[in-house]
C-alpha cells in the first residue's frame, strides 16, 4: 500500500521501532534459538540494549558485523563465519538470520547464502547438533517491529513445517505479547486440556527464574520439533485484526496444509477474551473451565464497580495497531471514551479494526491514526483534552507535558520497573488493567484535591 | 550462605594462572579466531621501563561473536553530539538509528533560561521508505532539513548518516551546505554510516571532524575570566559536569566549553578562545585537541575527575599550567574543603570492601578511570579492557608511531589543519613549554590503562559475552562493571553488576561528591544480602575458589 500523504516529512519521536528488532524478539520465543542479524554490528547492540532494557533479561543478538568491504563485496562471506562461531559457541537448536538495512541495500541472497552454507558444511553442522537454519527479509525502511515479528513467525513455519502425521494439537500465534500473557495463554490452554504449540513463547526465555547456573541459552521456547509438527495441527488461532491481507504464521498453516484459521483479535477485554474463549470451547469440545469462569464473573463485578470512576474519561491511546486495537475494545467497555487511537504502523486495516470492535459501544467512532509518531499524536490529542494516556513509556512526555496519568502498557518500558509482566490478555489481564486504570484516576483526583481526602 | 569475597577464599590452594585463563577463554572457539583473539588477551606485566605488552585493538570484531561494540552512527550521533542540547539532530535513515539513540545515554543537560531551547527529548528521522532507498533520500532530506527549520528555527541543524544513506549515494554534504546557504543558518552533515568503522569509535573521529570544522572558531568573542580553560570527553552522564563545574566555578577556573556533556552550540563555536584543553576520555575527543593546537595554539592535558585523589591532582595540574600562585593556593584550599568528607566516608567502606576484586570491560576510558574510585575503597581490578579504544589507550601514547595504519583506519579522514593565519595565539611560548617538560609537567600525554594495572592482571580487548561468562565462572570477582547488555547475563550468574555507561539510575561519580556517591553505591551493592538468595555453582563447589597470581 503506498502510504497516504503525511503532514510532516521527518518523523519525530516515532511510535514505532524498525523491522529487525521485531524479528529478533520472535525467534527469542523459539526453543534454544540465537537471533542473528546479518548487517552492521551497530544493530545487534542497539535493538539488544532495548529490548534488555524493557525485559531485564539477557538477550543475545549474533551478528555478520559488516565492514565497508563487505558493503561493497557482498556480506556472504561474514554470514558463514557468523554462523559457524555461533555454532560452536551455542549449540543452538535454530539461528535466526533477520535481514538489515545494509544487507537489503546491497542485495544479498541470505536465502542462497544460507543453502550455499548447508551445502558446503555439513560436517560443522552436523558436529554441533544440526541446528534449524530459518531467515527472514526485514529491511527496516518498509515496515515497523510488528511486521519484523510477524514475518519472522511465519518463516519459522513456512521453513520448518513439514506435511506430517495429522494430530491433536493446536497452533496458536498470539503475536508480541508479554512474558506474562503468554503464561497466561499457556494456563488456560492447560485449564481446556488442549494440546496446543504456542509460537512464540517467551513466557521463560525474557523471563527467566534466578537459577543456580547461568545458562548460556535460557531455556523455553517452542520447541524446534513442535514447530516442525505445525503442519499436522488441526487448526490454529492467530491475534490480530489489523493481520488481514499480510502474510503471517496462521496463513502459511492455512495455504500449505489447509489448517483451519481462527483468525482473531488481540483477546484484550471482555468480548475478544469471550471470543478466544468461544474457539477453545469449540475447539475442545468443553465449555470454560470454571476458573475462568469465575475470573470472568469478578471482571463483569468490577466493570460495575469500577464505571463511575471511569465514565466517559478521554484517553489517547499509542501503540502496536493490534494492542491499540485490543486496549481500545477494552476501554469502550469499560466506559472510557478513546479519542484517539494512534500507531505507527500502517496496516491500513486500523480504522476498520477499530470500528468493528466498538461501533456498538462508542456513540461516534475515535479519531484512529496510522503511521503517526508522537509529535503528530500531539498535536491531534492536544484539542482532544485527554484525561488518560494508554501505551508504553514514550509516551510519558506527552503525560507530563498535559499532566495526566500514564497507564505503562506493550513496548518498551523502560521507566518502570516488571513492564514485561505486564498481564493485557484475557479475564485477568482485563482485570489488571480496569485496576491500574481506576487508581491511576484515583490518584490523579486525590493529587489535584485541595483537602486530600483518604476515603474516597 | 556467604557471598563469596576475597576473605571466603582459602589461602592454601593453588593460584589461579592467568595464561591458563587465557586458554580457557580460548578453548572453545575455532583455530582461526582463537589466533585473532589471542592478541585481543594479554597479560599484563610491566617492563623495568614502564613497558606493557603489546595488545590487539581497533581491529574488526569477529562474525557471530556477541560484542559489546555499538556502530560509527553511535558514537557519532549517540555519544559526542547526543549531549549538545540547542543543534538539531537529523538522523539520515530508516527509523531503527534514531530510535534507539534517542535520549537512551542518560546525559544531563541544564537549559539556559528563558530562552533556553533543548532538542535532546526529541527524535528526528528521516524515515526513509522503500522509495527513497531506489529513488535516492536527498530530497526527502532537504524537506526535513526546511522543516526543521520552519519548526524550530534552531541555530543549528545536524544530519547523521546511517547504512543504507552511503550505499546508495545520497549526497547529505552537497544538500546541507545548500541548505546552509538557503537558510542562512549553520547546516552540516556526518557520513557516519554504521559500517565505516570497527566499532564507535570511527564514529568519534568523524564527530569530531565534523564539530571541528564546522562549529569551533565561529565565534572570537572572548570571555572574561582568567583561568579559561575547555573539558573535553565529558559526556554529563548521571550530572558527572554539573559537579566538575561546582569545582571548577570554586576554584576560578572559567569553562569556556565542553565537549560535550551539559553543552551548548555557542561553547563549540567560542570554545578556541580558552588557554588550555583538559581531556577526560582521550579516546573519543583527542583528535578536536591536536586540531586546536595545531590551529589555535592551544595546548593539551591529560586529566581525570572520576576519583577523589585524581580529582585533586587534576585540579593541582590545572593549576600548575597557570602557574599562577593565587590559582595554586585557591585549589588547594577546594581540594582541603572537599577531602574530610571524602576521607570519611572512604574510611567507613574500605574496610568493608578491601581486597574484594572488580572487573571493568566498558568504553574507551572509563575502564581505566574506575580503577581509581575501586583502588580507593581497596578494591583490587583483577581483569578490564575497553569496548572501543586503540592501543594507546592500553598501552600509553608512546605507541602511536607504530600503529599499523588498517584499510578500517584509513577509511576515517584525517583533516589537514594549519595555524590559523590571524588566531593561531600559542598559549605557552616555546621556552616556557620546554622549561615546564623539564620540571615534569607533561603535555598531551596519556600512559593508557595498563601501566597502572598489577602485572598478571587481564587485559581484554573487546570481551565477548562467552569471554565474560568464563571469567565470572572463574574469578568470581565481588562486582563486574559494563553496560545495560552485560547487566542481566552477569547479576544472573549471582554477580552485583554496575553500569558504567548509564550509571544505572545513580550518579554522578566524578569529582569529590561523585566519588562519595560511588564509594556508597558500591558498598551497597557488593555488599547486599540479595546475593546471599542465588547459589553460584562455585559457592557450593568450594575446591574452584582460589588465590590470584597478581597477588
Amino acid at each position: 500500500m503506498r502510504a497516504k500523504p503525511q503532514p510532516y516529512v521527518s518523523t519525530t519521536n516515532a511510535c514505532k521501532l524498525c523491522k529487525p528488532l521485531g524479528a529478533c524478539l520472535a525467534f527469542r520465543g523459539m526453543e534454544g534459538a540465537v537471533p542473528f542479524l546479518h548487517g552492521s554490528q551497530g544493530c545487534a547492540t542497539y535493538m539488544r540494549r532495548y529490548v534488555i532494557s524493557h525485559f531485564r533479561e539477557p538477550m543475545d543478538i549474533a551478528s555478520s558485523s559488516l565492514g565497508e568491504k563487505h558493503a561493497v563485496y557482498g556480506g556472504g562471506p561474514n554470514l558463514k563465519l557468523g554462523l559457524k562461531n555461533v555454532m560452536a559457541k551455542y549449540q543452538p537448536g535454530l539461528i535466526g538470520i533477520a535481514t538489515t538495512c545494509l544487507t537489503e541495500t546491497i542485495g544479498d541472497d541470505v536465502p542462497m547464502l544460507v543453502k550455499e552454507f548447508v551445502r558446503d558444511f555439513p560436517e560443522v553442522i552436523q558436529e554441533h547438533g544440526s541446528p534449524a537454519l530459518v531467515s527472514v527479509s526485514t529491511p527496516s525502511y518498509s515496515g515497523t517491529h510488528m511486521e519484523g515479528f510477524h514475518a519472522a513467525v511465519a518463516a519459522a513455519v513456512a521453513q520448518l513445517a513439514a506435511q506430517g502425521l495429522p494430530h491433536d494439537g493446536i497452533a496458536l500465534f498470539p503475536g508480541f505479547v508479554s512474558p506474562a500473557d503468554t503464561r497466561y495463554l499457556k494456563e488456560i490452554l492447560a485449564d481446556f486440556e488442549l494440546q496446543a504449540t504456542v509460537l512464540p513463547d517467551i513466557s521463560l526465555t525474557l523471563d527467566a527464574p534466578a537459577l543456580v547456573e547461568y545458562e548460556t541459552l535460557p531455556s523455553g521456547g517452542t520447541p524446534i520439533p513442535a514447530i516442525r509438527a505445525l503442519g499436522g495441527s488441526r487448526a490454529a488461532i492467530e491475534f490480530g485484526r489489523t493481520l488481514e491481507g499480510q502474510s503471517s504464521a496462521g496463513k502459511v498453516l492455512h495455504d500449505r496444509f489447509s489448517t483451519p484459521l481462527h483468525a482473531l483479535g488481540m483477546p484484550i477485554g471482555l468480548r475478544e477474551t469471550d471470543a478466544f474463549f468461544s474457539v477453545l470451547e469449540a475447539l475442545s469440545g468443553r465449555g470454560t473451565p470454571v476458573n475462568h469462569e469465575l475470573e470472568r464473573g469478578r471482571l463483569i463485578d468490577a466493570y460495575v464497580d469500577g464505571h463511575k470512576y471511569l465514565f466517559g474519561a478521554r484517553a489517547v491511546v499509542y501503540g502496536e495497531e493490534d494492542l491499540v486495537t485490543g486496549l481500545t475494545a477494552f476501554l469502550a467497555e469499560i466506559g472510557v471514551r478513546p479519542v484517539l487511537c494512534a500507531s505507527g504502523g500502517r496496516s491500513g486495516r486500523l480504522a476498520e479494526a477499530i470500528r468493528d470492535v466498538t461501533q456498538d459501544l462508542l456513540p461516534e467512532p475515535p479519531l484512529v491514526r496510522e503511521g503517526v509518531d508522537f509529535y503528530d499524536i500531539a498535536e491531534e490529542a492536544e484539542a482532544l483534552e485527554p484525561e488518560i494516556l494508554i501505551g508504553n513509556s514514550k509516551g510519558y512526555h506527552l503525560a507530563r507535558k498535559w499532566g495526566v496519568p500514564i497507564i505503562r502498557v506493550g513496548f518498551p518500558i523502560h521507566d518502570r520497573f516488571g513492564g514485561h509482566r505486564t498481564l493485557h490478555l484475557g479475564y485477568r489481564g482485563a482485570q489488571s488493567l480496569l485496576d491500574r486504570i481506576v487508581n491511576a484516576r484515583l490518584e490523579a483526583k486525590q493529587e489535584a484535591s485541595p483537602v486530600g481526602y483518604s476515603y474516597i | 550462605m556467604k557471598v563469596v569475597s576475597k576473605e571466603t577464599i582459602s589461602p592454601e590452594v593453588e593460584p589461579i594462572d592467568p595464561a591458563a585463563v587465557k586458554q580457557e577463554l580460548l578453548r572453545k572457539v575455532p583455530t582461526k579466531v582463537a589466533r585473532k583473539r589471542a592478541k585481543q588477551i594479554v597479560i599484563n606485566s610491566l617492563a623495568e621501563n614502564q613497558d606493557v605488552p603489546e595488545i590487539g585493538a581497533n581491529t574488526r570484531t569477529i562474525p557471530g561473536i556477541i560484542t559489546q561494540r555499538g556502530c560509527t552512527y553511535a558514537g557519532c550521533k549517540g555519544v559526542v553530539l547526543g549531549p549538545t542540547r540547542d543543534i538539531v539532530n537529523i538522523t539520515h535513515g530508516p527509523i531503527g538509528c534514531g530510535f534507539y539513540s534517542w535520549l537512551t545515554r542518560r546525559n544531563q543537560t541544564r537549559a539556559q533560561e528563558p530562552a533556553g531551547e533543548n532538542f535532546m527529548t526529541y527524535c528526528f528521522s528521516t524515515d526513509m521508505q522503500e522509495e527513497d532507498i531506489v529513488f535516492g533520500g536527498e530530497k526527502k532530506l532537504r524537506a526535513a532539513i526546511q522543516e526543521a527549520y520552519d519548526l524550530f528555527k534552531p541555530k543549528a541543524i545536524s544530519v547523521f548518516s546511517t547504512c543504507p544513506v552511503g550505499l546508495i549515494g545520497d549526497d547529505v554534504h552537497s544538500v546541507t551546505r545548500e541548505m546552509k546557504e538557503q537558510l542562512g543558518i549553520n547546516v552540516f552533515a556526518f557520513s557516519c554510516e554504521g559500517y565505516k568503522g570497527v566499532s564507535q569509535s570511527a564514529g568519534h573521529h568523524i564527530a569530531n571532524n565534523g564539530l571541528f570544522t564546522h562549529i569551533v572558531g565561529l565565534d572570537d568573542t572572548v570571555q572574561e575570566g582568567k583561568y579559561k580553560i575547555n573539558l573535553l570527553g565529558e559526556y554529563n552522564i548521571g550530572g558527572d559536569a554539573f559537579e566538575i563545574d561546582r569545582i571548577l566555578k570554586d576554584c576560578g577556573i572559567t569553562l569556556v566549553a565542553t565537549f560535550s556533556g551539559n553543552s551548548s552550540y555557542d561553547q563549540f563555536a567560542n570554545s578556541h578562545t580558552a588557554d588550555l584543553n583538559t581531556i577526560m576520555c582521550h579516546r573519543s575527543i583527542n583528535y578536536v585537541a591536536e586540531m586546536m593546537e595545531t590551529k589555535f595554539g592551544i595546548p593539551w592535558i591529560k586529566i581525570n575527575f572520576i576519583g577523589a585523589e585524581a580529582s585533586a591532582k587534576t585540579l593541582r595540574k590545572i593549576a600548575n599550567y597557570f602557574e599562577d600562585p593565587e590559582l595554586i593556593e585557591r585549589v588547594e584550599e577546594v581540594i582541603a574543603r572537599e577531602m574530610p568528607e571524602v576521607i570519611k566516608v572512604r574510611d567507613e567502606i574500605r574496610a568493608r570492601c578491601q581486597g574484594k576484586l572488580a572487573m571493568l570491560f566498558v568504553g574507551g576510558s572509563r575502564a581505566h578511570h574506575y580503577q581509581e574510585l575501586f583502588a580507593e575503597i581497596g578494591m583490587k581490578t583483577i581483569s578490564a579492557g575497553y569496548e572501543f579504544a586503540h592501543r594507546d589507550d592500553y598501552e600509553g601514547r608512546h605507541v602511536l608511531p607504530n600503529l599499523k595504519v588498517d584499510a578500517d583506519s584509513r577509511n576515517i579522514e584525517e583533516l589537514e589543519v594549519h595555524p590559523d593565519p590571524e588566531r593561531y595565539r600559542p598559549r605557552k611560548s616555546a621556552e616556557d613549554l620546554a622549561r615546564m617538560q623539564e620540571n615534569g609537567f607533561r603535555f598531551k600525554d596519556y600512559d593508557g590503562m595498563m601501566r597502572e594495572m598489577a602485572a598478571g592482571t587481564l587485559v581484554i580487548d573487546d570481551i565477548s559475552q562467552y569471554e565474560t561468562e568464563r571469567l565470572l565462572e572463574i574469578y568470581k570477582p565481588a562486582i563486574f562493571c559494563a553496560g545495560i547488555k552485560e547487566k542481566f547475563a552477569v547479576q544472573k550468574s549471582g554477580i552485583p553488576m554496575k553500569q558504567l555507561h548509564s550509571y544505572d539510575s545513580g550518579g554522578p561519580y566524578a569529582g569529590f561528591k561523585g566519588a562519595i556517591n560511588f564509594y556508597r553505591e558500591i558498598d551497597r551493592m557488593v555488599n547486599s544480602q540479595i546475593w546471599t538468595y542465588l547459589k553460584a555453582p562455585w559457592q557450593e563447589n568450594p575446591e574452584l575458589a582460589a588465590k590470584y597470581a597478581c597477588d
